[in-house]
């Protein structure tokens, strides 16, 4: 099983992300953002950082990459494409994902272990959860608001198509506290918060059972391989 | 040689958090007569001439990658000399 991490200019989690593979039990595979190639991979992950210096807006400049082409192209023949915090601004630019992401209502940087509840287990990067499984993994972003206009998320909330959504604080300003949505077929999902830093006991939030013991990111990326081995 | 210039705006209906933390700092410099700022951008394109084609281009332009639909609109594409 073979999952791509694309790098684009500013891309900071992309070894974290590409790690977070390893550790899940798939091959990751580096993809670079200029290229039209995806290598032939089983699954796609875009991750966080600061395309292009947040310039124009999040994930905006990165969206209009050479390799979106192909990105736009797997997602809609299929593929299990996963969009973390910059990246899950990219594929709402790319039209991947509805809605938007605008700057935090407070104005501030967050960065906390948020906890979040798992609403779809259906899609292809949340099948190893429990249904309205809790769980903690950090957020770190300025700019993690969702938005959409009410149509949208009344058609996102009638759908199912909230994944994930954030529990006991709503850190950003996030309509109907939404940390993460899904596309109508369930194979492209995209959240604010980073799975990929709570992967490895000694790495991931504190828990009541030890500090950094936190792995609750890890189920996303196995979630995938075995979406990808049932087809 | 012209330019074309192109401005975008949040949408009204939301929240602007640089306009609002902007707002915020006029009234604590003592001002009571804003009620509140929004902030948008400005985008200046420097080009040889202007024709109808370009205009056309430079408003997919505008509206595909300037401006996000969901949450920002364009507000106006002018020509100055």
């Amino acid at each position: 099983m073979r999952i791509g991490v694309i790098t684009f200019p500013g891309s900071l989690d992309d070894r974290d992300a590409q790690r977070a593979v390893r550790l899940a039990g798939a091959e990751p595979v580096a993809l670079w953002h200029g290229d039209h190639d995806l290598h032939g991979v089983d699954a796609l992950v875009l991750p966080g950082g600061f395309s292009y210096g947040d310039y124009l807006r999040c994930g905006a400049i990165a969206a209009h990459s050479p390799i979106m082409a192909e990105v736009v192209d797997a997602a809609n023949a299929g593929m299990p494409v996963l969009g973390i915090c910059n990246g899950f601004q990219m594929l709402a630019e790319a039209h991947l994902l509805a809605g938007g992401l605008i700057r935090n209502d407070h104005g501030n940087f967050i960065c906390r272990d948020q906890g979040l509840r798992v609403e779809n287990t259906s899609t292809a990067w949340t099948s190893d959860f429990a249904q309205d499984a809790e769980i903690t993994i950090p957020l770190k972003n300025g700019e993690g608001g969702f938005i959409a206009d009410a149509d949208t998320i009344e058609r996102l909330e009638g759908e199912g198509r909230v994944v994930f959504r954030y529990l006991g604080v709503n850190p950003n300003g996030s309509i109907n506290d939404i940390a993460g949505i899904t596309n109508e077929r369930g194979n492209v999902v995209g959240l604010m918060p980073h799975p990929e830093h709570a992967v490895e006991a000694g790495f991931g939030p504190d828990t009541p059972a030890a500090m950094r013991s936190g792995v609750d990111g890890l189920a996303i990326f196995t979630s995938a391989i075995r979406a990808l081995a049932s087809v | 040689m012209p330019t074309i210039v192109v401005e975008v705006m949040p949408k009204a209906v939301l929240l602007d958090p640089q306009g609002k933390a902007v707002t915020g700092a006029l009234h604590r410099l003592g001002n009571t007569a804003v009620s509140e700022v929004r902030i948008g951008k400005r985008f200046e394109l420097t080009v040889d001439e202007v024709t109808d084609e370009l205009l056309a281009e430079v408003k997919t332009y505008a509206d595909e990658m300037f401006s996000n639909s969901v949450i920002e609109d364009v507000v106006s594409i002018e020509v100055q000399a």
